[in-house]
């Protein structure tokens, strides 16, 4: 098991070099400097611009500004933004509590909603449920985000006033501190009467949008899963049995049909962090999403760059524990090598 | 059964939220989040926009107007042929608390002396905090128009120049001279965090700081001490909403009472909405088609006049800036003091300009480069389709443009250098000052690397621009500046396109609220009914 961890770790380190090389050649690939992109029509005199550069050290060969980054990077610094001249990490460690939170509730709506509809219709195979469940994953799959999370806005929020528009809390009624940056439960420990289930509240429309896509993948999952399993063996021996169809369908073949299940869900997590992208924008949710977007519009290297790295750090960590967890549903993995 | 009930009755509880009561505040939903709480370090108007209700200048706008009254300057003046102002300074003024800081003075001339030297003096202990650039101060041209600033007792300070400009009063009410505290500055720096002077602001303005979540929030509460135009809220909230129709949907779902920048696709349903108001003004800005006059054959009056006459510029409000523009006679805006309204229209004549070219002896076709702006402004939206536009009008009086643009960089630096024969280009005022406008058509604007892409330089033109910075009287100012929109219009070194029109949306029962030619927001006197 050790042996194994400590190899999933090993394989990390290039995904990490090349990411590290890929986000700072990209953003230099696009025109315009963090200097530059300041500039207005008023220009800026030659002088200034050259201080400017000197001063980000954008002055210095491409090369060594890469291997300046590689060093920092190696001591564990990840820079300043260039825009607010806060430090990386900070600005990413306020942000990123909201990403993960509306990512967990996606998440869980994906897989509450997702496993127990798709193995529903494994049992109702061919039925009208099964094959309404299918034709709706489908669409919930190729729905775009943007319009997606705008008709629910229009629809629910404004049409019919049920859920708020956007953000994490009524910012009217409720105003209280943040120590841990995940409003549900800094709303539990404000003490403020009504404030976690405001903060549920604003995060029904956005999780669902988010979790949509996941919602759909892990749905037919599920259900190819359950086929396969349903017709083994040992399933025809459970029922053979004569154990009761809540047990074998549960216990017998559920878990067993899970374990491409926790890969898919493993594999939702990056593409989590891109729907996120959107559906923060949308709901003006302030996650690292939006963040990032920001950044690339200001051109703002160090926050780009150390954005990138620390999201996907976040998501081979998921991976990973993904792996791990695959291990302990299924045995034969760790074992077997 | 048991877990069903559960469910609806938690979903019941969810969707009725909650409606408790609280003091009056105001929910601005506003783009994006700032930089930081420090105009002078910011270039950005969302930035200038979240530190403007904490902070004061020496010089004020009117709200609502481009007109220069006292702030923290109780009263001025100028001498010495207007390079010497003596400002005299408000008493009794008191600087916001913040948790960890309680002032224990009133505000002063060292105030002021802090809030320039800091952008102004390299010994200054701020002067490299949080990035030290100070894009204003330089891009006014601060440093070259002041020669020293000292104070003569605790409220009394005089400003000497290094050549006469009376505009300099309106330099000092934008947002890059609001003026901080000083006491709080060496507090922070005994602290060992400076930073945090940019990141929680001190001020003396009608709202004080409270708190900011990154993309999410910011809070300020009414300053009850204020000495100008009394708060009417008691507090102050700018909600972060990035996406316009986001920002929409709050507004129409009452989850804010004012709304940063709608987009002009929902303009026409919002005027419907009998929950909402919509109301508008030219903006400060300008767009235009420069002609290069050092550049044969535009160096001829005649051909600029003619191929002014050539575009359909109705066309192009009309399908560019879908309605949010307005056409443009002068370089200013009408909202500007100076205006002179009776310049006529360029007409849209396309016989008339195939005449001139002819009797100004161009020879038919003509070929011309026409540069189109890479990037969209807020003066113009789309330079490529109003250059597409242009090309097939011109066309049509036998002048072949060929389209060339740059990367934005590229392109400013090129058109500076006047490389170009023709081309699209435009400003955004800063202080509402007309010479913040006439300045461009300048002579020495006009010299390579210079603002001016007309590259036109018109004597009389250049001495009335002079004139009119050392002038006290307003009156007497825009006079000169009347004459220099007659000469411009004249000369026509270029056709000038479009104002674009500002809009902005908010509920119907919000009261007070002045829209500003500045496109600055500002919310002591707002109400909600």
């Amino acid at each position: 098991m050790v042996a194994y961890f400590l190899r999933r770790i090993a394989l990390t380190i290039p995904t990490f070099l090349a990411l590290m090389f890929l986000t700072f050649a990209a953003i230099r690939l696009v025109p315009g400097d963090p200097v530059e992109v300041r500039t207005g029509e008023h220009g800026m005199s030659p002088e200034r611009l050259a201080y400017f550069r000197h001063e980000l050290g954008l002055d210095q060969p491409v090369w060594k500004q890469f291997l300046d980054y590689i060093w920092r990077l190696a001591h564990g610094d990840f820079g300043v933004s260039l825009s607010s001249q806060q430090k990386v990490v900070t600005e990413f460690l306020t942000l990123f509590p909201a990403t993960l939170e509306l990512s967990f509730f996606a998440m869980l709506f994906a897989i509450a909603i997702g496993v127990p509809a798709g193995a529903l219709a494994a049992v109702k195979r061919g039925g009208f449920y099964d094959q309404a469940l299918m034709t709706v994953s489908l669409f919930g799959y190729s729905m775009p985000i943007f319009w997606w999370g705008l008709l629910l806005i229009m629809f629910v929020s404004v049409r019919l006033g049920l859920l708020p528009v956007s953000g994490r809390i009524d910012l009217i009624n409720y105003s209280f501190d943040q120590p841990t940056g995940f409003m549900t439960i800094d709303a539990l420990l404000s003490d403020q009467p009504g404030a976690f289930l405001d903060a549920l509240r604003h995060l029904i429309l956005p999780a669902i949008v988010l979790g949509t896509v996941p919602l759909a993948v892990i749905a037919r999952m599920t259900r190819s899963s359950m086929l396969e399993v349903l017709s083994e063996d040992y399933v025809r021996t459970a029922r053979a049995k004569g154990l009761s169809p809540a047990r074998v369908i549960g216990v017998h073949a559920l878990r067993n049909a899970l374990l491409p299940v926790v890969t898919v869900i493993g594999l939702s997590i990056s593409g989590l962090m891109a729907g996120a992208v959107l559906t923060e924008t949308i709901f003006s949710w302030p996650g690292v999403g939006h963040w990032l977007i920001d950044s690339i519009g200001r051109r703002d290297y160090p926050a780009l760059q150390g954005g990138v790295l620390l999201i996907s750090a976040v998501v081979v960590f998921v991976n990973l524990i993904v792996d791990l967890v695959y291990g302990v549903i299924d045995p034969r993995i760790s074992h077997g090598r | 059964m048991k877990a069903l009930t559960f469910a609806g009755v938690a979903l019941t509880a969810l969707l009725a939220g909650a409606g408790l009561a609280s003091a009056k505040t105001l929910v601005y939903c506003s783009e994006g989040s700032p930089e930081n709480f420090t105009p002078a370090i910011n270039t950005t108007g969302t930035s200038f926009d979240a530190a403007r209700p904490v902070y004061n200048r020496l010089t004020e706008f009117k709200r609502g107007t481009t007109d220069v009254v006292p702030g923290l300057a109780e009263s001025w003046e100028v001498t010495d042929g207007g390079k010497t102002i003596t400002f005299h300074l408000r008493k009794g003024v008191k600087f916001h608390s913040l948790k960890d800081f309680k002032p224990t003075r009133d505000f002063n001339a060292d105030d002021v002396l802090f809030s320039f030297d800091r952008q102004w003096k390299e010994d200054n202990p701020y002067y490299k905090v949080s990035g030290g650039k100070y894009d204003y101060f330089n891009d006014m041209d601060m440093p070259k128009l002041l020669d020293s600033l000292e104070k003569t007792d605790d409220y009394t300070i005089v400003m000497k120049l290094k050549t006469p400009n009376v505009a300099i009063l309106a330099n000092l009410a934008m947002d890059f001279m609001a003026i901080g505290s000083k006491e709080y500055a060496d507090f922070l720096l005994k602290k060992g965090t400076p930073e945090q002077f940019d990141q929680a602001p001190v001020g003396t303005g009608p709202f004080s700081f409270v708190s900011y979540q990154k993309d999410s929030v910011i809070r300020y509460k009414a300053n009850k001490d204020f000495y100008g135009e009394k708060p009417l809220v008691d507090d102050l909230v700018f909600a972060i909403t990035p996406d316009a129709t986001a920002r929409y949907a709050k507004l129409k779902a009452g989850e804010c009472h004012v709304n940063a920048y709608p987009r002009p696709a929902d303009l026409e349903e919002m005027e419907k909405d009998s929950t909402l108001k919509v109301i508008n003004m030219p903006g400060l800005n300008v767009a235009y088609w420069a002609f290069n006059a050092t550049k044969p054959p535009f160096d001829k009056k005649e051909v600029r006049q003619a191929l002014s006459m050539a575009i359909d510029r109705d066309a192009i409000i009309k399908d560019v800036y879908l309605g949010a523009g307005s056409k443009a006679t002068t370089l200013i805006p009408p909202t500007l003091w100076s205006f002179n309204d009776k310049i006529p229209d360029v007409p849209f004549d396309q016989e008339k300009a195939k005449a001139m070219l002819a009797a100004a002896g161009v020879k038919a076709p003509l070929d011309i480069d026409l540069w189109y702006m890479p990037v969209s402004r807020p003066y113009n939206p789309n330079g490529k389709r109003i250059g597409e536009m242009m090309q097939a009008d011109l066309a049509k009086v036998g002048v072949n443009a060929k389209l060339i643009t740059y990367e934005w960089g590229e392109y400013r630096k090129r058109l500076a250098n006047g490389e170009q024969i023709t081309g699209q280009y435009g400003w955004t005022g800063d202080n509402g000052d007309p010479d913040n406008f006439f300045f461009l058509r300048g002579c020495p604007g006009g010299k390579p690397g210079n603002s001016n892409p007309t590259k036109w330089c018109n004597a009389e033109f250049d001495e009335l621009l002079e004139k009119a910075r050392t002038l006290t009287n307003q009156a007497d100012r825009a006079k000169l500046y009347s004459r220099m929109q007659e000469i411009e219009h004249d000369e026509a070194p270029e056709l000038l396109l479009a104002h674009s029109i500002v809009f902005e949306a908010m509920r119907s029962n919000v009261t007070g609220y002045k829209q500003s030619p500045l496109g600055t927001i500002a919310f002591e006197g707002v109400d909600i009914q």
